[in-house]
């Protein structure tokens, strides 16, 4: 994989940018005859040749399913699939491989805990907190979770810039609090949460906290032992590899005293009707053939993000949201939502008196691709009373002259509309 | 490639800065609210039969220009007209906008609704033209409330570029 060492300048610490974008085949697209550009980011990214090639070279010469013959290929594909683990596990700096499970995505690994860990340990009375900024996904298994057990949810507020209130979240703690969910990073408008600060003031509580990782894996260095995070989840496919896959990092202790989330094969030591026992972590979470090249095509994104390095990362996709933001605010008639002072590079915006959706499809028309609605965030969308906004999601394969692309297709609704 | 442009011309802006029959009907017979979750897109409709005709309509919400304009022009085009008229123009209407009618082509009533035509190339933006229709043959049932994604959605199987 050397296109990933091309990638990085002479210079250390700066960003190729289009030496980066030559190893993204789809970013040579035209949309509409112009060239795409693609700001879509936060939903899902785009996958770098390094890493279809490794989704091709698994499918024509290593796939036979895993953990179990004893024939060459199903050797081969158990190594590869247990590497991937392992550069997953490095990726997040995880203290211990088996406290790292393969999930569907961020989505199943939330459901993972509120079923394993929460049907067991969570009853009635007791109560959970979330925050305002909070994706469906961190709020509805919980909120079914608390319907099932007669559990209350607790809501951490924000404020008008999108932060979450600190002071608000300690004074939310009594006795009854058992758990606590948050955003490392809000997928609606960018905000980075001080997930750090609100993990130790839980753990004062002795309260246990999952970090939904999901906008922030993509965007900056993780490391689940500095933040003391008791679950992590994120997604393969924001991670640019490919979907239907994701990571769940849980501390080792917490998982050995959870219910498995789904039953079948793999993830038991023996069956007999009358018992049956529940295989090691992290195989008591993974039942069934797991989606094994997606997790090895996840490993091969993982290694290429790590090739460019995450603070390389972090800092082009900064200077694009300085950049961005002040473009967008020189706008009149558009109004950024979401202002925090720590931000990941999103920005979230209305365009008065013109609809999102509206914004969104004369975007396309000029081949830029953003996305538009309530972004599975509607709690924020209310706290802001509006319907929906136009989010501009950027990543490092992103540039400059596409934020230019951007505030121009945005003039150009504006003209339309009058 | 959708040609968006066309979609917003003159006739759909115009009518999405100045809505036609916006508002209440006081001695409405028929009313529903439409409702498309995937877009926060949100109309009441308010319907006066008489004689099994259209003698009232007013409409309000909140949506994006294609729906409202798509409210506003369908609440001129079936003022006046006889339920089953009103009933055929639904029928036609959803089909023009799922592709299914080539106004072109094959003989039809729709007028200048036909401007709505382009909206076929544009799966993810067909609910939005359609729901108005969709809320008026709610409203013609007396259901108080629909929706795109509803399980009793009558029109539901019949719109493609679905719930994705």
């Amino acid at each position: 994989m050397t296109a990933i060492h091309n990638a990085v300048l002479e210079r250390p610490g700066a960003l190729d940018v289009e030496r980066v974008r030559a190893d993204f085949p789809i970013l040579k697209l035209k949309v509409n005859q112009k060239p795409l550009v693609f700001l879509d980011n936060a939903a899902s990214s785009q996958m770098p040749q390094p890493v279809i090639d490794r989704l091709v070279k698994y499918q024509t010469s290593e796939h036979a399913n895993i953990h179990r013959a004893v024939h060459y290929l199903s050797e081969k594909a158990t190594s590869e699939y247990e590497a991937a683990r392992r550069k997953a596990q490095r990726f997040i700096n995880a203290p211990d491989e088996h406290a790292v499970i393969f999930t569907s995505g961020t989505t199943e690994g939330i459901n993972l805990v509120a079923h394993g860990y929460g049907r067991k340990f969570i009853g009635a009375g007791d109560e959970i907190i979330l925050t305002t900024l909070e994706h469906h996904s961190n709020i509805v298994p919980w909120q079914m979770l608390a319907e099932e057990k007669g559990a209350r949810i607790r809501v951490v507020p924000i404020n008008d810039r999108g932060e979450l209130d600190v002071a608000e979240y300690k004074r939310l703690f009594n006795a009854h609090t058992k758990f606590v969910g948050v955003g490392h990073v809000s997928n609606a408008l960018g905000t980075i949460n001080p997930v750090k600060e609100l993990i130790a003031i839980a753990h004062e509580h002795d309260v246990p906290v999952l970090v939904d990782g999901a906008q922030a894996a993509p965007h900056t260095r993780v490391d689940v032992q500095d933040l003391d995070c008791d679950f992590y989840a994120f997604s393969g496919h924001k991670v640019c590899g490919p979907t239907g896959i994701g990571i769940l990092y849980g501390k080792a202790a917490l998982l050995e005293k959870m219910q498995p989330f789904k039953g079948g094969g793999d993830m038991i030591l023996s069956v007999t009707f009358e018992k049956t026992t529940y295989n090691t972590i992290p195989h008591k979470f993974e039942a069934g053939t797991p989606p094994i090249a997606a997790a090895i095509g996840m490993g091969a994104a993982l290694d290429y993000l790590s090739g460019i390095g995450m603070d390389t990362i972090a800092a082009h996709e900064t200077d694009l949201l300085d950049y961005a933001t002040d473009q967008v605010n020189r706008m009149p008639g558009v109004r950024i939502i979401g202002t925090a002072e720590q931000k990941a590079a999103v920005v979230s915006f209305v365009v008065q008196g013109v609809h999102p959706h509206d914004v969104g499809t004369l975007l396309n028309e000029e081949g830029v691709a953003i996305r538009t609605g309530h972004h599975c965030a509607q709690p924020v969308m209310q706290r802001f009373k509006v319907p929906a906004t136009c989010r501009a999601s950027f990543a490092f394969y992103n540039t400059m002259s596409e934020v230019d692309a951007l505030v121009a297709a945005i003039r150009k609704v504006q003209k339309v509309f009058g | 490639m959708a040609d968006t442009k066309q979609l917003y011309q003159e006739v759909i802006l115009d009518h999405n800065r100045k809505p036609r029959n916006w508002g209440t009907l006081p001695d409405a017979t028929h009313q529903a609210e439409g409702v498309n979750p995937l877009c926060g897109d949100r109309l009441q409709l308010a319907v006066k039969l008489s004689d099994d005709a259209v003698e009232g309509i007013a409409f309000e919400g909140e949506s994006c220009a294609i729906c409202k304009a798509s409210a506003s022009m369908m609440t001129t085009a079936v003022k006046g007209k006889a339920r089953s008229d009103a009933e055929r123009l639904i029928q036609e209407f959803r089909d023009m906008a799922t592709g299914k009618l080539d106004t072109g082509k094959e003989p039809h009533h729709l007028g200048r609704l036909t401007v709505f035509a382009g909206v076929r190339d544009l799966p993810t933006r067909v609910k939005c033209a359609i729901l108005p229709w969709h809320t008026l043959h709610a409203a013609f049932n007396s259901m108080r409330t629909t929706s795109t994604e509803a399980d009793a959605d009558p029109m539901h199987e019949q719109t493609p570029g679905g719930a994705a």
